[in-house]
């Protein structure tokens, strides 16, 4: 059996394919993040949360209503999205005016209701969701086997990014968007529907954690806690690219997947915490993030 | 966000208002434990100086700190270690406790202060949660299972803490030290400062203070008078556990804070025994304590940001203007 640097090359190629998967997670999160802080200024804390319920959303549609795998990509996005909506105007659209940390407070008393909720409806241990018939099985690529639905994810994922990426740089909703981040009160002065914007902008953010939510479902188990412990890495993650830049937090969040998932390989016992010493090393060598501007 | 000590010091009527009030509380404090069962009280007493630490920061230096677990929790495994293992007398154990908080508090607040606002709370959390993450490995802290059956021991070799009385006391005479100093730091020139920055931080940049260095102080002030809480805590219930250092403690102890009053003196110490009252009685209940937790939360920060005695006093300063 061939070796790198004393370790077997399938046990590399599988943990380098666990850490694109995580990096495709933290990805989407941070990219969620990133444009609801672009324009509202509010730390989601709630994002985990969302995700988490994407995630119970497709479980819940299975179980109860049969729906499969494939409408629930849709389905469960759109109902997150319309639950964000209603949060954005009922509770957070009241807290722009004052410090931001208040929206961050806010959305962590809302992680912690849905969280609370959830685990007194269904336990704390995870629940089964299987993968769809299609894109069960595993793919031969040579140098390693690979389950088709791991691949799936990771196509899925930046497909979404670059969607995502497009829809602000190329469009003109994108534009609006840009604009409004940089000078709210011009672009309401120019016509332009702010509010609405600030609304779509939270709820889109939403949905795509869903939608990362429902994607880890097969992966990882369901279960309430699976987004507190993703959110708090995907915060450092925030942190190392820095929020300025869209591509940024793509690129940091895909990269720091892989650099976890090499550490499982060479020294198991920091896997869980280096993405945080990054965290640290890079606010010592650039506290503005790798892609972020000082503010 | 400034409410409340400053304003009682201009208003000679409402300062021997304020003194009889805290002479009151303090003779209500020292009768507590023959009405109250004494756990209950001296849980609070923890957790109310772990509030007021953390208030220090909020509320004095406008820091939202989203770590403070690491350094309650971190501190009561110090002690915890020191008094069970090396067999230390518990007040040295506890002084071992936040000494170890304020050093993290230096390595944590270098990195942190480095970014502001929304940047800083996300820095502090993650940090915490890499404590966390090491806490849960290192064998020192058992695990999963904590640090169990710590001895009480004997105060200076003295006085038996087995005796519930003497425990308490002994409790009471910490939070008093640690809420003093937290009342000497805010009334300070140090402290005149820190609220000059929470203010306008550029401006105090602009005035020629080295703003950083005097976050940084604070920060370590905060955690180690955190660690006092967290060391008390440990000799208290003799154990010390992962809920110590986990994130939901740093959520809980915002809370604290946020509903007694941020900013306040005594908002910490009000949301603390509301708080921890509340947790003990839904204990028994079957209701989720995190999804209350949650309510209260969006309930403050929607409707009374100031908290339940920053309410108060703005109640009080307005009156006087409309009579007079």
């Amino acid at each position: 059996m061939s070796t790198i640097f004393g370790i077997p090359t399938p046990a590399l190629y599988g943990q380098i394919l666990i850490g694109l998967i995580n990096g495709s997670f933290y990805a989407m999160l941070s990219l969620g993040l990133a444009v609801i802080f672009g324009l509202l200024r509010v730390i989601n804390f709630a994002h985990g949360a969302q995700y988490m319920l994407g995630a119970f959303a497709a479980y819940l549609l299975l179980n109860w209503l049969g729906i499969n795998y494939w409408l629930a990509l849709v389905l469960a996005p759109l109902a997150v999205g319309v639950i964000a909506v209603i949060i954005e105007r009922t509770m957070l659209s009241r807290l722009y005016g004052v410090d931001h940390l208040y929206g961050l407070l806010l959305t962590f008393g809302l992680a912690l209701i849905l969280e609370g909720a959830f685990r007194y409806w269904f336990g704390a241990a995870g629940q089964p969701y299987a993968a769809p018939s299609q894109l069960t099985g595993a793919v031969n690529l040579g140098f390693m086997f690979m389950p088709v639905y791991r691949g799936w994810v990771v196509v899925a994922s930046l497909v979404v990014c670059i969607g995502t990426w497009l829809l602000i740089e190329k469009t003109r909703l994108g534009a609006y968007l840009r604009a409004a981040t940089e000078n709210a009160t011009l672009v309401q002065a120019f016509g332009v529907n702010v509010p609405l914007l600030l609304t779509l902008t939270y709820g889109l953010g939403a949905a795509l954690a869903a939608f990362a939510g429902v994607l880890a479902a097969p992966i990882y188990q369901v279960s309430p806690l699976m987004g507190s412990n993703l959110i708090i890495i995907v915060f450092a993650v925030v942190v190392v690219g820095g929020m300025g830049s869209i591509l940024g937090a793509i690129v940091t969040g895909y990269v720091l997947g892989v650099l976890e998932g090499l550490t499982k390989v060479f020294y198991p016992e920091a896997s869980s915490i280096v993405i945080f010493v990054i965290m640290a090393i890079v606010l010592l060598v650039r506290p503005a993030g790798l892609f972020g501007r000082e503010e | 966000m400034a409410v409340g000590t400053e304003y009682l010091a201009e208003q000679p009527k409402l300062r021997t208002s304020a003194i009889v009030l805290s002479a009151v509380a303090i003779a209500a404090l020292l009768a507590a434990p023959f009405f109250f069962y004494p756990v209950l009280v001296m849980s609070i007493l923890c957790f109310a100086l772990f509030a007021c630490a953390f208030n220090l920061l909020i509320g004095y230096v406008g820091l939202l700190s989203f770590g403070h677990a690491a350094f309650f929790g971190g501190a009561a495994y110090f002690t915890a270690h020191a008094a069970k293992v090396w067999g230390w007398e518990p007040l040295a154990a506890i002084l071992l406790g936040a000494a170890g908080a304020a050093a993290m508090g230096l390595v944590m607040g270098f990195l942190a202060i480095r970014r502001q606002g929304i940047y800083f709370a996300m820095i502090t959390l993650a940090l915490s949660q890499m404590f966390a993450f090491i806490c849960l490995q290192v064998p020192f802290t058992h695990g999963e299972d904590g640090i169990q059956g710590v001895p009480r021991g004997y105060l200076l070799g003295i006085v038996d803490l087995n005796q519930p009385l003497a425990m308490y006391y002994f409790t009471l005479a910490i939070f008093l030290f640690g809420f003093f100093a937290i009342w000497r730091i805010v009334h300070s020139p140090f402290g005149n400062i820190l609220k000059a920055i929470r203010e306008n931080e550029r401006r105090a940049v602009s005035l020629g203070y080295r703003v950083d260095r005097y976050k940084l102080g604070a920060f370590v002030m905060s955690a180690a008078l955190a660690g006092l809480a967290g060391g008390t805590k440990a000799i208290v219930f003799q154990f010390a556990t992962l809920t110590d250092v986990a994130w939901q403690m740093s959520g809980e102890v915002i809370l604290m804070t946020l509903l007694g009053g941020i900013g306040t003196m005594i908002g910490p110490v009000v949301g603390a025994g509301l708080v921890i009252t509340l947790q003990k009685y839904l204990a028994a209940s079957d209701f989720p304590v995190t999804v209350l937790i949650g309510i209260i939360f969006v309930i403050c920060v929607l409707l009374f940001r100031r908290g339940i005695v920053g309410e108060i006093l703005e109640f009080m300063k307005r009156k006087p203007k409309g009579t007079a």
